[in-house]
């Protein structure tokens, strides 16, 4: 119960900062996507930096969880195709949909009902993913 | 008090995020919010369909409450934090958007263009969303993560996959800025 209030108050955190940064606008995805804006690069980079120096510091200082519990910080199997190919396509549908699989929740607390369409379809293109990501390059 | 009604700029939102993800560590989770619809199709039954849902789900759970608590944070801003002020975008991404045939920004999150008006959406503009929602959610998973599992997570642990990822999510998004929204709308 207690780890039920902890998460949901990181979480109303993160919706918070989302909405009111303006992550969560199709205007300034489009923006981004124009190069012609330093603000989504100014968040993302500087939550970057933060970010490494906090993670090699974590791995230094063997920071464990509330639990007690080491952090896993696993790497990830090189691949090309399968991140390349996969990023330009979650690429094309954040520009089109301007929502990524965060906001797109977020917008929807802010009570836009028609991301329901983009929850859907997120939840449709991850179930096609999961019946034939077999035949997939990865 | 100005300062919380008016929208946050980069250098408080960045190292706030950064913060989220810190407190996501040490509670036992990670930022990543794309693995949600992954055990959000679990739970609706598509582990009958294929072995890549087969998954515990109640191990995913923290990250279920983290999206509902997301949720709220949305609500939260919109009734007691909301801007009202229209976006403030560069002029010539404003001169861009009219040469799509969209107007200039009155409110600050989406085109009515695309997302419609609060009790009316085009059929263009659902199909359009849908088919964007579809490569976001296809993407992520074949990609194995989204903006925040990779661009973020991935990138501060120093994972050249997420390189390779971020650069994939940027040659797209490009790509439909510049060369197919000329040909959709």
């Amino acid at each position: 119960m207690m780890n039920f209030i902890k998460f949901l108050f990181v979480g109303m955190m993160f919706g918070v900062i989302m909405t009111k940064s303006e992550i969560i606008s199709w205007y300034r995805i489009y923006e981004m996507f124009r190069l012609e804006s330093f603000h989504m690069f100014g968040i993302i980079g500087s939550a970057v930096i933060i970010g490494l120096l906090m993670v090699q510091w974590m791995k230094k200082q063997g920071v464990k969880t509330i639990d007690g519990e080491v952090i896993p910080f696993r790497p990830k199997d090189l691949s090309i195709p399968r991140y390349l190919v996969g990023g330009i396509i979650f690429g094309l549908g954040w520009a089109l949909a301007g929502a990524c699989p965060g906001p797109m929740f977020v917008l929807l607390g802010n009570g836009y009902i028609t991301l329901i369409i983009v929850v859907l379809g997120a939840l449709l293109g991850t179930f096609v993913y999961g019946l034939i990501r077999h035949r997939l390059p990865h | 008090m100005d300062w919380i009604y008016v929208s946050w700029p980069w250098y408080v939102a960045g190292p706030l995020l950064a913060l989220t993800m810190f407190f996501l560590l040490v509670l036992g989770g990670n930022l990543g919010l794309s693995a949600n619809l992954r055990t959000l199709c679990t739970i609706a039954g598509a582990n009958k369909y294929a072995d890549f849902f087969k998954i515990d789900y109640k191990a995913y759970r923290w990250n279920l409450i983290f999206v509902l608590g997301a949720i709220i944070g949305g609500f939260l801003s919109a009734q007691l934090l909301s801007n009202t002020q229209p976006i403030d975008l560069n002029p010539d991404t404003i001169e861009a958007l009219a040469t799509l045939g969209f107007s200039a920004p009155t409110t600050n999150h989406l085109p009515p263009e695309i997302f419609g008006s609060s009790n009316f959406i085009s059929f263009k503009g659902a199909l359009l969303l849908i088919v964007g929602g579809f490569l976001v959610g296809f993407g992520a998973r074949y990609a194995g993560g989204c903006t925040s599992g990779h661009a973020i997570s991935g990138l501060s642990n120093l994972q050249i996959p997420s390189l390779i990822a971020v650069a994939g999510f940027f040659i797209g998004g490009m790509s439909m800025t510049h060369l197919l929204f000329p040909i959709l709308f």
